[in-house]
């Protein structure tokens, strides 16, 4: 018998009844508007055309270990930073002993922003969003106990993220680890703070050369450091759909990579410290083919845009967070389910570490006992429900092949028109990607409020939700103790030694020369991350916001 | 229904630099046919207080979502009523935990609106508060 072909599949079979009963919509599509057909066949795409991709092999689309999972399971990563260096560490220790794999660390704005605890800009921020770190004297409180030799730590800091790598530098001296042995990552990655997170301090170009210096020093003195996170989720938070983050995502690092080859590093020598953070969110299949679709764009880019000769170059390592805008203050409990399913989509598309947000965090920082349910949805996925047995377990699935090849394209496209612009920064300049994203981020209100997007407790199956009874909640002490110990330091350390580093620091950063190995001396002298990026905000100055509204 | 535009600052307050929901705000405004200025992240009290009154606004919408409006807030409306601008209608939106409303609506805080609110219900309740 012949093959019958889609077309008379639709013409006997799918045409009939849908002339009877219609269908739900119109039209279907992914959250970023990729059209979504009836079914997919070999039709789409041919069997053979995606069969000859392996994991572990160029371009990695199936990943970017040839087992994946069999051999080691992700990093279990939550992302936590408490009011104070003492209640964080004491979180750390916790989620340590529950089993997690990896810390990472939130700060407070002030410090993510240049300004020490006391700093009148400071006023109300102190251990809001995360652990104040001001001094060498917080890091030590913050790591207490932690063998930096052991243990992974993440740290989501960007426009101070070299002056926070120093001081982690510094601490793991003073327990006896040297540089080389400690593994983890500074999130370094100010493009997307001016596109959508926020925390900028200086213009663009210095603050690429403070991105640079970390390159090179860690590749020379911090191998096992991954020294940037280019991300992607911040930007989906603020409104990009999945094509918008990988095409704003692999423009920025793109943008990375050119300032170092200019900087005069080679390609392979800081390639393969490159990571990447990326959401999850609600589509599953949508997201399971932008993680395939992210492996092997970053494969071709390095090989084909920068030559890189090195397999590792080409490897798109990556974390992921599930989708923060999709928590709901209604109705908490159903987080729990959108998260998992998050969760999941990260797993099937292969990242080396997760973080699961919590379900009270549309309402306030999440509790201990709702960071452990994160934590358990986890390992649930891990060691129950057999989803990293095999390796890209989707592949070969004509729908998820169709999205990955879909996405890829559409997404190379607005690389290429903003190449056509000049590239991420001058783009950014002209406000593009931050005008682009506030548009879908516009449109996804008006299509919840017009119920063309349903959410779940919100705009549909509505009920009175209690309120939680527990939340996180801060208390001035915890201001009290951290403005104390600044005091503190700032009375007891050697100004001579501190003022001779900041001048030091001043000459090297005017100098041009690689700023890290005086940063480390600034901070062991006690220097505060606040006098450090007044010398820098002196030298560099300060940048305002790129778009007026 | 008023016949006058009603003039808003839309602005936030502190390092906070989630601007999503302030955006998506300000432009609902002004599909609604308010002019509405955006201060953009990153501002000062002082700077909040002093645009109200360069612009002569009838309302303020601050967007915080940092967990500082406890501090913050306060301090907007002592530089407001410094300037004589104390009958200025100002809502307030982001993470505000219920357990602050009450001191919020007492400081003088005429609206909160919580995350899942629709910008049609913030427009009815500046559109009515203002008549």
């Amino acid at each position: 018998m012949a093959k019958r072909t889609i077309e008379e599949w639709e013409e006997t079979t799918l045409g009939p009844l849908k002339k009877r009963f219609g269908e739900r919509k119109e039209s279907f599509e992914t959250m970023s508007g990729i059209p979504i057909n009836t079914i997919y066949t070999e039709q789409t795409k041919a069997v053979t055309e995606f069969t000859d991709e392996y994991p572990g092999e160029f371009p990695f689309t199936r990943g970017v270990q040839p087992n994946m999972y069999r051999g080691r399971l992700w990093t279990m990563r939550q992302y936590a930073g408490l009011a104070s260096p003492e209640e964080s560490n004491r979180r750390y220790r916790y989620l340590l002993d529950q089993g997690q794999t990896g810390l990472s660390v939130a700060f407070d704005l002030p410090t993510q922003t240049g300004y020490d605890s006391d700093h009148p800009m400071a006023t109300g921020e102190v251990g809001r969003t995360g652990v104040p770190i001001s001094s060498l004297a917080d890091m030590e409180i913050l790591f207490d106990k932690i063998p930096l030799d052991k243990v992974s730590t993440s740290m989501t800091i960007n426009a101070t993220a070299s002056v926070l790598l120093a001081l982690y530098i510094a601490v793991g001296k003073k327990q006896g680890v040297k540089p080389e042995a400690l593994s983890g990552t500074i999130q370094n990655d100010i493009l997307k703070e001016y596109i959508a997170r926020g925390t900028y301090i200086y213009p663009p170009e210095p603050s690429m050369r403070l991105i640079t210096d970390v390159f090179q020093f860690c590749s020379k003195n911090v191998p096992k450091w991954n020294t940037i996170s280019i991300s992607g989720y911040h930007m989906s938070e603020a409104g990009a759909n999945a094509v918008q983050e990988l095409a704003f995502t692999f423009s920025n690092a793109i943008a990375y990579v050119e300032a170092a080859i200019s900087s005069g590093l080679d390609v392979d020598a800081f390639a393969g410290r490159l990571s990447f953070f990326f959401v999850a969110q609600n589509n599953l299949f949508e997201e399971v083919a932008k993680y395939r679709a992210a492996r092997r764009m970053w494969a071709k880019i390095m090989r084909e845009r920068f030559n890189a000769k090195n397999d590792r170059s080409c490897m798109m390592r990556f974390h992921t967070q599930t989708a923060g805008v999709t928590l709901t203050a209604q109705q908490p409990d159903n987080n729990v389910i959108r998260t998992t399913i998050q969760a999941l989509a990260a797993v099937l598309g292969g990242t080396q570490s997760l973080h699961v947000n919590s379900k009270d965090e549309a309402l306030a920082l999440p509790t201990e006992e709702s960071v452990q349910i994160s934590l358990r949805t986890q390992q649930i996925l891990a060691h129950e429900s057999g989803v990293s047995e095999s390796v890209d377990p989707l592949a070969g699935s004509y729908y998820v092949e169709h999205l990955t090849d879909e996405l890829e394209s559409q997404a190379f496209r607005y690389i290429e028109s903003m190449d056509g612009m000049g590239g991420a920064v001058e783009a950014l300049r002209e406000g593009f990607q931050i005008q682009e994203i506030h548009n879908s981020a516009y449109q996804h209100q008006k299509e919840v409020e017009s119920l063309d997007r349903v959410v779940v407790g919100v705009n549909q199956y509505q009920s009175p939700t209690p309120p939680i009874k527990k939340l996180q909640t801060i208390s001035p002490n915890e201001t009290q103790n951290q403005l104390a110990r600044l005091a503190k330091v700032k009375s007891e350390r050697n100004d001579k030694k501190v003022q001779e580093s900041l001048e030091n620091l001043r000459a090297v950063t005017k100098s041009g020369s690689n700023t890290m190995p005086v940063l480390i001396k600034c901070v062991e002298s006690y220097a505060t991350v606040g006098e450090i990026s007044d010398v820098f905000r002196d030298i560099f100055g300060e940048q305002t916001e790129f778009t007026p509204f | 229904m008023t016949s006058k535009i009603i003039r808003v600052l839309v602005a936030k307050p502190g390092l906070d630099g989630h601007d999503r929901g302030a955006k998506v705000i300000a432009r609902a405004l002004r599909d609604a046919g308010m002019e509405v200025i955006y201060t953009g992240i990153r501002q000062t009290p002082e700077m909040i207080a002093q645009a109200a009154m360069q612009e002569d606004v009838d309302v303020i919408g601050l967007s915080i979502l940092s967990g500082a409006h406890i501090e913050l807030f306060p301090q907007i409306i002592n530089e407001l009523n410094n300037r004589e601008m104390g009958d200025v209608l100002i809502v307030a939106g982001g993470i505000i935990p219920e357990s602050d409303h009450h001191y919020l609506t007492d400081i003088g805080i005429k609206g909160i609106f919580g995350p899942g609110t629709t910008t049609s219900d913030i427009v009815t309740f500046i559109q009515e508060s203002i008549k």
